[in-house]
């Protein structure tokens, strides 16, 4: 590209060494430099208010263009370095002066400042360990992360990793910035050393577990998964790494076989509400929730049970309970919904418990339009008086708000409810019948 | 950078020569070139850089468009975005003059502060002795007050942020709302005289404004019915466009209320509400634990499940252990193993943590003072993540007043206080603490309250130049938030500029709700 090999042009052109002395200090050209380099970096404040700042020279020193930068500092810069005056082309790109007055010479300050403005910086002559680190600091110091990472990144290239961990250790700024830079290159090698070499066991574990996350096929995910249990990750976290691998393996059988039972077309639960989406991957919730729509009579013994999931997993009752009321309510299956609830007692009576409470089984079951008797013997479970009678009323269980408020002796709203009762009906009768019982002891 | 690299290192495989030309907008990262190097690629391609950064999406807001903020700070530590910011404040004031009044609160406000000022320095000349015209510029951290970030919006602009998403200032209404079967992207500005009205407003006062809004509307309209010729053309020619305008963003707005209450109804809004504010005054917190639970168990969604935790971790000082346990295994459950990432990066902001014994101030600085000369530790990630903000949320809602003490109803229709914002039940904190400092031009008196938010403050008043500011000028306050800030902040400022004759301008590094805050810490995309 042009701009570069003008740039290089110019550098060589432009270049301080001329004369060569062993020593330095007391020389005119040294002085020379000096001024040279004083002139240059005000020249900066000058020049970034320029937009053209291409230049482009020819060997010979020829200007190439036509254009002629005026400024009394350029001619004293242009006379030290023997180039004639700076000429200027447009061109696709007009970089701000990235090249442009390339010394080296800048102390740790100047530097910073050159990386500030997203200059090009050459950050080679900071060998010395104690030059770098100086280097780090002043970035530090001044808070811009885009400069912290520019350090990192030559430290990087030019440490060895033990030397660069040993000192980002105590220096938690650069610390944070160099393992967001590895996170975002990928360089996942360096960045599981660096936690080792902290100590940072957890991180390094969920650092590693993460990669998961890229791995598509699912065969070579759940193999990837195995590596991850013996992790050290937290106890907690370890059980849910290892349930997390339990449950992939599981779904990878599941998925196999239910594809294969759908494609013969012989299941009746398959061809009746064809699969929409894969198992693989989903959460152990809808798992749950999917094994409880098509495989809901299978024993124990088989992978896709829901009792076997549940034993597995560990799934507590109230989930247990309400994934499955959803999936049988779904499929208007009300007899299993009735099973879910109905328990023997020891006098061998059954009876109707949840641990959910009744009111969410009205509202699944509502919401996948169970019919109103259905609906109006779990209002009538429901055990707050209050709660009951609004559900009641909301889903439109005359029954139950009729008894209730005859329970309550609550005249007054049995009055009210009789006029949302369609006129004629059992329902208005039956109002009319309580209404006018001499046996209750209406309150109000 | 790399896709970038990618498509060049094709092109030259497949021989084509071609110009390229990458620009960087706001900045361009050193880390880019490095990739561009490291590909190959450096030479072909030409950069440039488009500083722009300041766009404005309305009077008084000004965003930065930064959304990537967030997460690059307070989750990963990452400062690359400070200089940006510093760069923006400095535009303003090259712009407007220098600011007399600086006050801060927050470690990346203190950062970028200090940034700023470098810049001024450097480029000094340029704003001395001008007259200033903005008095006070305030800057805090997102982290200085995640509880207002988190809390489900009321006003209307902010529920339709929450409903719709607005971006960039438009949001698309789609066919529900429409009524059609189009969608319409909306801008939403104070151009817009009938949101201008009724964005600030609570909700339940909007509809009943729109309504009668129509009502008018279609009195104006009834009006041609006993026009003459003369009158009916003057009518076409001058009120009719006004009104058939009108008459379009009332029907978006009034089909827009009615999307979001059927939305509401349908997710049990109250009941959430209600426990959202149990939870910031504090009452019933093993009832709202179990509200969380079941929203958890019946996989409502996972962004706001996770949005309740936070609420719950950061009001009550980090979860009770076995809760963060069971509510943690529920949510990989419900919602996916692989969240595991997430709650371990809510966890390192600070966001969704568990109460450790002895967790009190003092017993963290002690840990963090170790963290520096002992390596052996191990408990360093610990300490580390204890280096994330302690919330003494309650402590600081007492001293600050924030839970209103109401005798009788609260009225909504004509808010007394910034509360109105989230129905009267609770002063957002950022806007409080604002509200304090403006009042005693300075952090006096409050230093308890900055103790227990366990940050630094800055304030900084140059006499010269407040000397030079008009008094006008001194109404108007520019508030720089870190981090995103929410339309029900920017309504509740709103309402304190009426009340205490101050105008408030707005920097945001992005404008941000709950949604996108729990979107930025998950590891999964949903």
């Amino acid at each position: 590209m042009n701009r570069t090999k003008g740039d290089e042009e110019e550098y060589w052109n432009s270049s301080k060494f001329k004369a060569f002395t062993f020593d330095d200090e007391d020389d005119e050209l040294s002085q020379l430099k000096e001024s040279k380099r004083a002139v240059n970096s005000l020249r900066d404040f000058v020049d970034d208010e320029d937009d053209d700042d291409l230049e482009r020279v020819s060997w010979s020193g020829e200007p190439v263009g036509s254009k002629t930068r005026p400024g009394s500092f350029q001619s004293l810069s242009d006379a030290l370095s023997d180039v004639p005056a700076k000429s200027y082309a447009p061109e696709l790109g007009r970089p701000k002066g990235e090249y442009r007055d390339y010394s080296n010479d800048w102390s740790p300050s100047d530097t910073v400042w050159r990386l500030r403005k997203g200059k090009v910086c050459s950050l080679e002559r900071f060998r010395s360990l104690q030059d770098k680190l100086r280097l780090l600091e002043e970035a530090v110091s001044v808070h811009d992360g885009n400069v912290i990472t520019a350090v990192l990144i030559f430290l990087k290239r030019t440490l060895s990793k033990e030397t660069l961990f040993r000192e980002l250790e105590v220096r938690q700024v650069a610390l944070r910035h160099l393992i967001h830079f590895l996170k975002e290159i990928g360089d996942q090698k360096l960045l599981l050393d660096l936690f080792r070499f902290l100590d940072r066991t957890e991180e390094l574990a969920l650092s590693h577990y993460r990669e998961h996350l890229n791995i598509q096929d699912p065969e070579k995910r759940k193999e990837f998964l195995k590596t991850c249990i013996g992790l050290p990750f937290s106890a907690e976290d370890s059980a849910h790494i290892q349930d997390h691998y339990t449950l992939l393996e599981r779904q990878i059988i599941i998925e196999a076989n239910d594809r294969h039972l759908e494609s013969a077309g012989q299941t009746e639960i398959f061809r009746k509400h064809p699969r929409k989406a894969s198992i693989l991957n989903m959460p152990l919730v809808t798992t749950l929730f999917y094994s409880c729509f098509y495989h809901y009579t299978e024993a124990e013994g088989t992978f896709s049970s829901p009792v076997n999931l549940k034993k597995t997993f560990k799934i507590p009752d109230k989930q247990y309970v309400l994934t499955a009321l959803a999936a049988r309510a779904k499929l208007r299956a009300w007899h299993d919904v009735d099973a879910l609830f109905t328990t023997k007692n020891w006098l061998g009576y059954t009876k109707k418990r949840a641990p959910i409470g009744f009111h969410r089984v009205v509202e699944i079951l509502h919401k996948n339009s169970a019919p109103v008797q259905i609906l109006q013997e779990y209002v009538n479970l429901v055990e707050d008086v209050d709660t009951k009678l609004n559900l009641a009323t909301k889903f439109k269980c005359h029954d139950v708000v009729i008894d209730t408020c005859r329970d309550l002796k609550d005249r007054q709203q049995l009055l009210a409810y009789r006029s949302k009762v369609d006129k004629g009906s059992a329902e208005e009768e039956k109002i009319d019948a309580i209404l006018n019982s001499s046996q209750i002891r209406w309150k109000n | 950078m790399r896709y970038v690299a990618s498509l060049v290192n094709a092109d030259k495989l497949a021989g084509r020569t071609r110009k390229y030309k990458v620009i960087f907008s706001p900045q361009k990262f050193h880390a880019c070139e490095m990739v561009l190097e490291e590909e190959g690629v450096y030479g072909d391609v030409s950069c440039d850089e488009w500083a722009f950064s300041l766009l404005p999406l309305d009077v008084d807001l000004l965003s930065m468009e930064l959304p990537e903020f967030f997460r690059d700070y307070f989750l990963e530590g990452d400062q690359r975005w400070i200089n940006t910011v510093a760069q923006a404040l400095h535009l303003l004031s090259t712009l407007y003059g220098p600011f007399p009044n600086c006050y801060g609160i927050g470690r990346c406000t203190k950062m970028s502060y200090e940034l700023w000022r470098k810049l001024e320095e450097e480029e000094d000349g340029e704003t001395k002795g001008r007259r200033p015209e903005i008095g006070h510029v305030f800057l805090l951290d997102r982290d200085v007050d995640f509880v207002t970030a988190l809390c489900s919006q009321v006003v209307y602009e902010g529920l339709v942020d929450d409903t719709f998403r607005i971006k960039c200032g438009s949001v698309d209404f789609g066919p529900e709302v429409t009524s059609s079967d189009r969608s319409l992207k909306v801008l939403l500005n104070a151009e817009d005289k009938v949101f201008n009205e009724i964005r600030n407003e609570h909700f339940s006062n909007v509809f009943g404004f729109l309504s009668q809004k129509a009502r008018n509307l279609q009195a104006q309209y009834d009006r041609r019915r006993g026009m003459d010729i003369k009158q009916m053309k003057n009518f076409v020619s001058q009120e009719l466009k006004g009104l058939k305008q009108e008459h379009r963003l009332l029907s978006v707005h009034i089909g827009a209320c009615e999307s979001i209450m059927k939305k509401k109804t349908k997710q049990d809004f109250q009941e959430l509400i209600k426990t959202e504010h149990a939870l910031l005054e504090g009452f019933s917190i093993r009832e709202s634990t179990s509200y969380i639970e079941e929203h958890i168990d019946r996989q409502v969604s996972p962004l706001e499940s996770l949005r309740l935790m936070c609420l719950l971790s950061i009001t009550e000082n980090g979860l009770i252990p076995k809760d963060y346990r069971s509510l943690k295994t529920q949510y990989l459950q419900s919602y996916g193993p692989e969240h595991l990432l997430t709650f371990s990066n809510l966890r390192r902001a600070g966001l969704l943590t568990e109460q450790a014994p002895g967790d009190t101030l003092t017993a963290v600085e002690s840990k963090v003072s170790k963290l520096v000369t002992d390596k052996a530790a191990g408990k360093i990630t610990d300490a580390f993540s204890s280096l994330a903000k302690r919330s003494n949320f309650r402590a600081i809602s007492k001293k600050l007043n924030l839970i209103p003490r109401v005798d009788g109803e609260y009225d909504l229709k004509v808010p007394r206080d910034m509360a109105y914002v989230f129905s009267g039940a609770y002063v957002p904190l950022s806007c409080r603490l604002i509200e304090q400092v403006l009042e005693r031009r300075s952090w006096q008196g409050l230093d308890e309250v900055v103790r227990l938010l366990n940050c630094s403050e800055l304030a900084f008043t140059d006499m010269t130049k407040e000397d030079k500011a008009s008094s006008e000028s001194l109404r108007l306050i520019l508030v720089v938030f870190l981090g995103g800030c929410t339309f029900s902040e920017i309504s509740a400022l709103r309402f304190l500029g009426r009340e205490k004759g101050y105008r408030f301008i707005f920097l945001t590094t992005a404008v941000t709700n709950s949604a996108r805050l729990m979107e930025a810490m998950s590891e999964v995309k949903a």
